[in-house]
């Protein structure tokens, strides 16, 4: 009885769960196995159009005699690159009407016409004819005639699912690619950008955690950046970072900060004289990295103020009697408190930020240094149009990810274990 | 009293009440009205006298007293001594130092003889600062946005540090932005389009998540503890390495270029987070109630339908709002999959719209206008219950 339940439950639960997995089996995990297929080919983005027999039906009449028509079909191979093999061609004829002088590839069967056009090599064209002629005399109707569409088939290699592989996208992607530049801004990158969010994290979730007036106005405009749709927030960051008719740069040059306006978006590096030094900063790179502290740190703010509102009001109570001041306070209670919460977050951030790539994208596309391995992704499938070596940069940020996530995992398993 | 919070005390106040007014100087100064300087030794004299006086004086006098007779000597002494200000200037000063004098009257003879009190005096007006500093830093890119819509090409020019919305022009010249960006770059199409898609996507979301979380949470299967632990990984792994594959694979079977295609994508992006949501919430609900209703021979949609659904309605327009927050923000994907302006979402429109240099910044401002007040009416609206589900990490980013 309990046997018979237990099998029901078992069925039903996998009818429940079927179609969602299905799903995501499809959109999320078939592309990243299908990565891995694509990045050992040669692959340019227009190779991936499946190459079509088309045909293009015009029909004309012919002077002097009423009682003929003429069709032409611009037959042509749509694909440059790839043949069609054993191109078949049909199209129906109304009842009254029947062809004369038929080409030799072709047959008439019950009103239908059947073509073998054999193989078509790329860029195939060809303007096909058929004489008709009306069997009872009356007038053929032309749009009839017209509104019947050809339909054609053939079969073609489609370049994605024969076996060539090779190995040239993942040596172009190591040693012809500026990998390991790359791989230093993504670093540079991602590590600033998590660090700066959770510094900013701890500060604002500190002040938000005292009692002020609008304190819970302040919690909701600490969320806008994170909550705010990415393109917006990009566009209007690129306004006030403008050289010329930017905010920030008017406001600066008005009260003599700078003498010339700073392009922070399209400038590489930016020398600075520090004591007789010349330091050369990544201007472009850390306007945003700034951006992407200034939208996510509220990420970390949330955390880390949930965290602090769970830290029992005694200890503090305790330590005010024992005489600790405001800082001995956050460093002896807060600080061991949000540890935790903090390595949790330095994570999450830190695997997203890896990731980012709609960000940097919107500010600068990439340019004066700020290629990250996401951008490049992009850059390589669509602006070169090589889908094999976009599919193997994604390889290569599949794997570091699957490291990250390793240590991640073990780590939170730690802290489970000690717990 | 200790002499070293006493110095602490007026020297930090003065400071503040020194950046307080130098902002409003700012201000002033870019709506035209010359500043010689910011008189740094005068202020920081004034405000560590209005300080230590108000130690002096203590609870002798009424707050408000106390507060008003700061303000009327320090804005007598700035605005008509020192250089003669509009009165409009001088009641902004009189403002920040009601402000300003209403802060420190906390602080008494007393209090700054205890043990950390120049520490707890650095604190607050650390305190202080970060608040200003930060609803200033969060807040002026949006006040931007907005302000920038209602500019004419000629007045974005002219003065770029121009704050102000000129209310005193018509109706149909303030809104100008919004209505070419409607009538000519047909924004209520794009509007239309990224509804159904949000909608759409919350919907189907919803509808194969729901049952997939109620088996997660209630029943045995083989592999269930590999599905809970995959939702998190697959839900870790970035949407840029998705991207080439989909790509590849919607334009052979021409799903690229429909709202259809992109309404399944981001179904599948949200479905692992959906699920997680939803199966913790379904896992709190008293099993008992299910017991009593498999008495009843009701069967497992029934029960989903019956007991489950009415018992997690908050749960679920939770995930609701998130999904649709997540769809309406969504850019990669429409950015991948759309290059058809017939079928664009409001932010591919944006992104295609700043594509073209010669797009004046007022309508692409507009633009961003639109596409951000709905998600912010949401999430300050429902923010309650929004909350809680972030902390979860249910917004990815």
């Amino acid at each position: 009885m309990s046997d018979t339940l237990s099998k029901i439950e078992k069925r039903t639960a996998y009818i429940l769960i079927l179609p969602a997995v299905f799903l995501v089996f499809s959109i999320i995990l078939f592309p990243i196995f299908a990565n891995v297929w694509i990045s050992f080919k040669e692959v340019g983005l227009k190779d991936i159009r499946i190459p079509e027999p088309r045909a293009k039906k015009i029909v004309k009449s012919i002077k002097d005699n009423p009682d003929q028509l003429k069709i032409i079909y611009k037959l042509r191979n749509s694909s440059l690159i790839l043949e069609i093999r054993d191109v078949k061609f049909q199209d129906k004829l109304p009842k009254n009407i029947k062809p004369i002088n038929l080409d030799e590839r072709c047959s008439i069967k019950s009103n239908k016409i059947y073509c073998k056009f054999g193989n078509w090599e790329a860029k195939y064209r060809e303007n096909f004819q058929i004489l008709l002629q009306s069997s009872d005399g009356k007038k053929i109707n032309k749009k009839e005639l017209k509104n019947i569409k050809p339909k054609l088939t053939g079969k073609s290699d489609n370049i994605l699912l024969n076996t060539n592989f090779t190995l040239k996208n993942f040596k172009k992607v190591f040693f012809q690619n500026e990998f390991f530049d790359l791989l230093s801004t993504t670093f540079y990158y991602t590590f600033f950008g998590t660090i700066g969010s959770i510094v900013f994290g701890i500060l604002t979730a500190q002040l938000v955690n005292q009692k002020f007036f609008g304190r819970t106005f302040m919690r909701s405009v600490l969320l806008f950046p994170y909550v705010g749709p990415v393109v917006a927030l990009a566009y209007t960051w690129e306004l006030l970072l403008d050289p010329y008719s930017g905010t920030l740069n008017n406001l600066l040059m008005n009260f003599q900060v700078i003498q010339e306006p700073l392009n922070l978006l399209g400038q590489k590096y930016l020398t600075i004289n520090f004591f007789g030094f010349d330091l050369k900063l990544r201007l472009a790179l850390t306007t945003v990295i700034i951006f992407e502290i200034w939208r996510y740190f509220p990420l970390a703010f949330l955390f880390i103020l949930a965290r602090l509102q769970a830290v029992p009001k005694e200890l503090y109570e305790a330590a005010e009697v024992d005489g600790a001041g405001p800082l001995q306070k956050f460093i002896n209670i807060t600080l061991p408190q949000i540890t935790a919460v903090i390595s949790i977050l330095f994570m999450i951030r830190f695997i997203w930020n890896f990731n980012k790539f709609e960000d940097i994208f919107l500010l600068t596309g990439g340019a004066s240094g700020t290629r990250t391995l996401p951008i490049n992704v992009y850059e390589q499938g669509f602006t070169i149009s090589d889908i094999g070596m976009g599919s193997a940069v994604s390889i290569v940020i599949v794997a570091l990810l699957l490291i990250f996530m390793f240590v991640y995992f073990k780590l939170i398993g730690k802290r489970a274990d000690e717990n | 009293m200790k002499t070293k919070s006493l110095i602490y005390y007026s020297l930090i106040s003065s400071i503040f009440l020194f950046s307080l007014v130098s902002i409003w100087k700012i201000l002033v100064t870019l709506q035209g009205i010359e500043l010689k300087n910011f008189n740094f030794a005068i202020i920081i004299t004034l405000g560590i006298a209005i300080s230590v006086l108000n130690l002096l004086i203590g609870e002798k006098l009424n707050y408000i007293i106390k507060s008003t007779f700061f303000a009327l000597i320090f804005t007598f002494i700035d605005g008509y001594i020192v250089q003669v200000m509009p009165i409009w200037y001088n009641i902004g000063i009189f403002g920040i130092l009601i402000f300003f004098s209403l802060k420190i009257n906390k602080y008494n003879q007393k209090n700054l003889a205890t043990e950390h009190s120049s520490q707890i005096v650095v604190f607050d007006f650390l305190t202080l600062f970060g608040i200003v500093l930060f609803s200033f830093v969060i807040l002026f890119p949006f006040y931007m946005m907005l302000i920038t819509s209602f500019k004419t090409q000629a007045a974005l020019l002219i003065n770029p540090l121009d704050f102000s919305i000129n209310f005193n022009q018509d109706f149909k010249e303030l809104f100008k932005s919004y209505f070419v960006i409607f009538d000519t770059y047909k924004f209520g199409r794009y509007i239309l389009i990224s509804t159904f898609v949000s909608v759409g996507t919350v919907i189907v979301t919803l509808a194969f998540a729901i049952p997939a979380a109620y088996a997660v949470a209630r029943l045995n299967f083989f592999g269930k503890n590999f599905l809970s632990t995959s939702i998190l990984i697959i839900y870790m792994f970035p949407a840029i390495v998705l991207v080439i594959p989909l790509y590849t694979v919607f334009s052979q079977l021409g799903l690229r270029n429909s709202v259809g295609g992109l309404l399944i994508v981001y179904t599948a992006t949200t479905l692992p987070v959906a699920i997680y949501m939803l199966q913790g919430y379904f896992k709190s609900i008293p099993k008992e109630l299910e017991e009593a209703a498999i008495m009843d021979k009701l069967n497992w949609f029934g029960i989903i339908i019956k007991i489950i659904l009415p018992l997690s309605i908050p749960a679920i327009s939770s995930v609701a709002l998130y999904v649709f927050m997540i769809a309406w923000n969504e850019f990669l994907f429409s950015l991948m999959f759309l290059d058809n302006p017939n079928s664009f979402t409001l932010s591919r429109a944006i992104q295609y719209l700043s594509g073209d240099a010669e797009t004046p910044r007022q309508y692409l401002m507009a633009g961003s206008v639109v596409v951000t007040i709905p998600v912010l009416l949401i999430f300050v609206y429902f923010e309650k219950y929004l909350v809680s589900g972030l902390t979860a990490g249910s917004v990815k980013g």
